[in-house]
C-alpha cells in the first residue's frame, strides 16, 4: 500500500529493569481510525509518547510519511504533522478559550517580531485568519459563545473538545487521542464518537485513540491494536478482535 | 466565648511571655569583669505586658473577629475588582493614557527637585518591574537573579563612559544588547530547570556578576566603584555648570539661561519617562503577538506546548533575553542618574524588591506592576520616620496581600477577541 502514514516497526522502550513495551508494531493509512486498547498499565500511553517524542524509544523504528522520526524532539514531530493530546486535559487554564487555539497555530502566525510591534498589515491579516479559523473550529465544537471564557472554566467535556480543536488548528495529518472519552457522559461520548468520524472523512485525517470506552472503540475503528503488558497481543478489524480469545481471556472478559 | 477559648487565649499569652520576656525583657550589659545578664527597663516591660494582654483578647475572641474580617473578605471577592480589557473600553484606556503620560510631563515642573528625583528612581523600577514581569510573569521562569543583567547594563555604560567616554545615549543600546546577551546565555544551562531549580540557579547567577564586579578590580574597580560617570545629554548639550571639555556646549549656555541644577534632574527624569513609554509600549506589543501568548503558554503547560509544535528552547530563551535587554536598559540609566555605581547597588535585595513589585502588582499585569513600583518606592521613602520598622512594615505589607489579594493589586485581564459572530 502506497498510502501508508506512520509505520512503526520493534518499538521498545526500557526503564532501567522494566520493559514497558516490548517490540510492538504499528500501522496507520491515511483516514484511517486505529484503536490501541489494552489493559491498564499495558503501556499504551507510553507508546504514545514514544511516538510522539516524549520519550525516546530504545530500540524500533517509527516512520512517518517515509522517514524515520524515532529520535526527533517532540515539537519537531508535531510540526510534521503527528499531534496528540493526553490522558489528562492539558489546556493553557489560564488563558482565554481563543487564545489557547491561537497559540497552536503558533506557526501559521506572522511571529516576525518588528511586523508585531507595529502592527503592520500582514501582521494583522494574519492575527484576523487565525482568529477566523479558531472561529471556525468553536463554531463546530459547540463553544463559540464561550470564546473569551478562561479555558480552566469550561466543563469538563466542553475541555476535552476544546484539546482535539486545538491540536487541530496545528493542522495535522495524523491526531493522536489518549482516552478521549474519559469522564465523558454517554451523551458527550456520543458527539465525541461523531467528531472523530467527521475528522477522517471531511478533514482527512487519521487517528490513532488510545481509549477504553468498548462501544466507542468497536463502532469506529477501522483496525484495532491489542496491548497487554507491553506486547502486542492481536490487531485486526474489531469483528476480529472481539472473537479472539486471548483478547477476551486479557482485556476484554466474556461477553 | 467558650472555656475552650478562654484556655486556648492562656495557653497563647503564656507562650508569648515566655518567648518575649526573655527577648525583650533581658539585657546582656557590658560590665568590666565580662557580660551580665540584667533585666531591661522599665519601658519595655511595660510593652511586653501589653502585648501579653493584647494576645490574650484577641485569642479570646478569635471567633467574632475572624467573623468580621471573612465578612470582609468574601465581599471583597464578590466585587474582585478587575480592570476591563482594553479591547472592551478603549476609549477608557485612550484617556487613562493621555492622563498618565500629561502627569508624567507636567510633574516636574510642578514638584520639588527631590520628589521628581525620586520619580526617576521609581521608573527604573518600573522598567526593571516590567522587564522582569516578561520572565516571571507571563513566561513563569522564576528568576532570582535579575539584578544581574541590571547590573551589567550599569557596568557597561560605566565602563564605556570611563574607558571610552562614549556617551549615555550610544552606550544605552550597547548596555541592552549586552544584558541580553547574558540573558540569552544564562538561559542555556537552565533551560531543563523549573520552579526552585530555576530560582536557585538564577540567584547564583546574580550572585557571581555581583561578585566578580567586586573582585576585578582593574576594571571595574572592585567595591569602590565607577565614579564620576556622564549625564545624560540632549543632542549633545550638556547639563553641568562648566563643560567637560573645550568642545562641549552647556545647555543653559545655548538657551542662553542661567545655569540651574534642577535642568539636569528635570531632563534625566524625562529621559526615564521616554524610557519607561517605550517599554510599556514594546511589552504591550509583545503581549498580544504570537510570542506573547507562547511565553503564557509556556507558564501554563510546557509539555501542551511541545505537543502542539512550539519549541520550549526559543520561547525560554526570548523570554530571558528580552527581560534581560530591559534590566539592561535600567541599569544603564541607573549608572548615567547616579553618577556613580559600586557591586553594593546589585545586592540580592534589589532582585528581591523586583521580584516582590511584580508580585505584589499582580504577575503578567503591566498596569498592576506600575502600580506597584510606585508603591515600592514611594512608600520605603514615606516610611522614613519609622526607620528600623521599615523592613517590617514591607514584610507585613507583603503578609496582608497574600491574605486579601494574592492575585496581585490588578491581576492581568485577559485579552478579549472579537468574533465573527460576537
Amino acid at each position: 500500500m502506497d498510502n501508508k502514514l506512520l509505520e512503526v516497526s520493534g518499538l521498545t522502550m526500557r526503564f532501567g529493569g522494566l520493559l514497558a513495551v516490548n517490540n510492538v508494531a504499528l500501522e496507520v493509512n491515511e483516514q484511517e481510525i486505529i484503536s490501541v486498547i489494552g489493559p491498564n498499565g499495558a503501556g499504551k500511553t507510553t507508546v504514545f509518547n514514544c511516538l510522539t517524542g516524549f520519550y525516546k524509544p530504545t530500540a524500533g523504528q517509527v516512520i512517518y510519511r517515509g522517514e524515520p522520526v524515532q529520535q526527533l524532539p517532540g515539537h519537531v514531530i508535531s510540526r510534521k504533522g503527528m499531534v496528540r493530546t493526553f490522558q489528562h486535559v492539558r489546556l493553557f487554564k489560564d488563558m482565554t478559550v481563543v487564545e489557547n487555539l491561537l497559540v497552536a497555530q503558533h506557526r501559521h502566525l506572522n511571529t516576525n517580531f518588528l511586523s508585531g510591534l507595529f502592527k503592520t498589515k500582514s501582521f494583522k491579516k494574519a492575527e484576523a485568519e487565525g482568529i477566523e479559523r479558531a472561529a471556525n473550529w468553536l463554531e463546530r465544537i459547540g463553544l463559540a459563545e464561550f470564546a473569551n471564557r478562561q479555558a480552566g472554566n469550561l466543563a469538563y467535556g466542553q475541555q476535552r473538545r476544546l484539546e482535539i480543536a486545538r491540536c487541530m488548528m496545528t493542522q495535522p495529518s495524523l491526531l493522536m487521542l489518549d482516552e478521549p472519552a474519559a469522564g465523558l457522559n454517554p451523551a458527550e461520548t456520543d458527539e465525541l464518537d461523531e467528531l472523530i468520524v467527521e475528522l477522517r472523512d471531511q478533514h482527512k485525517i487519521s487517528i490513532l485513540l488510545i481509549e477504553h470506552d468498548m462501544k466507542l472503540v468497536m463502532g469506529i475503528s477501522d483496525r484495532i491494536y491489542v496491548v497487554n503488558q507491553g506486547c502486542p497481543l492481536a490487531n485486526g478489524t474489531p469483528k476480529e478482535i472481539q472473537s479472539n480469545p486471548d483478547v477476551i481471556k486479557a482485556y476484554l472478559g466474556e461477553f | 466565648m467558650s472555656k475552650s477559648s478562654f484556655i486556648d487565649a492562656l495557653i497563647a499569652s503564656v507562650v508569648m511571655l515566655i518567648l518575649t520576656s526573655w527577648l525583650l525583657g533581658l539585657q546582656l550589659d557590658n560590665q568590666p569583669d565580662g557580660l551580665r545578664i540584667i533585666l531591661n527597663d522599665a519601658a519595655h516591660t511595660t510593652w511586653v505586658i501589653v502585648g501579653v494582654i493584647l494576645v490574650f483578647f484577641t485569642q479570646l475572641f478569635k471567633a467574632p473577629i475572624s467573623r468580621v474580617f471573612s465578612g470582609i473578605k468574601s465581599k471583597g471577592q464578590d466585587s474582585g475588582f478587575k480592570l476591563p480589557a482594553p479591547e472592551e473600553k478603549p476609549t477608557l484606556y485612550r484617556f487613562l493614557t493621555i492622563a498618565a503620560l500629561a502627569g508624567l510631563l507636567i510633574w516636574p515642573f510642578v514638584a520639588s527637585r527631590g520628589a521628581v528625583d525620586l520619580a526617576t528612581l521609581t521608573l527604573i523600577y518600573v522598567m526593571l518591574g516590567l522587564g522582569l514581569n516578561v520572565v516571571v510573569g507571563l513566561a513563569g521562569l522564576l528568576d532570582l537573579g535579575y539584578v544581574g543583567f541590571y547590573a551589567v547594563g550599569a557596568y557597561t555604560y560605566g565602563i564605556l563612559n570611563t574607558y571610552f567616554g562614549v556617551g549615555f545615549w550610544t552606550a544605552l543600546p550597547i548596555a541592552g544588547c549586552l544584558a541580553a546577551l547574558f540573558g540569552f546565555l544564562l538561559g542555556f544551562p537552565v533551560l531543563r530547570l523549573r520552579g526552585d531549580y530555576l530560582a536557585i540557579v538564577t540567584l547564583g547567577f546574580g550572585e557571581i556578576i555581583r561578585i566578580m564586579l567586586n573582585n576585578m578590580t582593574d576594571l571595574t574597580g572592585g567595591p569602590n566603584g565607577i565614579s564620576q560617570i556622564d549625564k545624560p545629554t540632549l543632542f549633545g548639550l550638556e547639563f553641568n555648570r562648566r563643560p567637560s571639555s573645550d568642545e562641549a556646549t552647556l545647555f543653559h549656555d545655548f538657551f542662553g539661561i542661567d545655569y540651574s541644577s534642577t535642568y539636569k534632574v528635570i531632563f534625566v527624569y524625562l529621559a526615564a519617562v521616554l524610557l519607561v513609554v517605550l517599554t510599556v509600549f514594546v511589552i504591550n506589543r509583545l503581549l498580544r503577538m504570537p510570542i506573547g501568548r507562547a511565553w503564557e503558554a509556556l507558564r501554563e503547560d510546557e509539555i501542551a506546548c511541545r505537543s502542539l509544535g512550539l519549541n520550549p528552547t526559543i520561547i525560554k530563551l526570548s523570554a530571558f533575553t528580552i527581560g534581560a535587554a530591559f534590566a539592561g536598559f535600567a541599569g544603564s540609566f541607573f549608572a548615567a542618574r547616579q553618577g556613580f555605581i559600586s557591586p553594593e547597588s546589585f545586592t540580592f535585595i534589589e532582585s528581591a524588591i523586583i521580584l516582590a513589585i511584580v508580585v505584589l502588582g499582580g504577575m503578567g499585569s503591566q498596569i498592576g506592576v506600575i502600580l506597584a513600583a510606585i508603591i515600592m518606592t514611594i512608600l520605603p521613602e514615606m516610611a522614613r520616620e519609622f526607620n528600623e520598622y521599615r523592613m517590617l512594615m514591607f514584610g507585613l505589607m507583603m503578609v496582608f496581600m497574600m491574605i486579601w489579594r494574592p492575585q496581585g493589586l490588578l491581576p492581568m485581564t485577559r485579552p478579549k477577541m472579537e468574533m465573527r459572530n460576537g
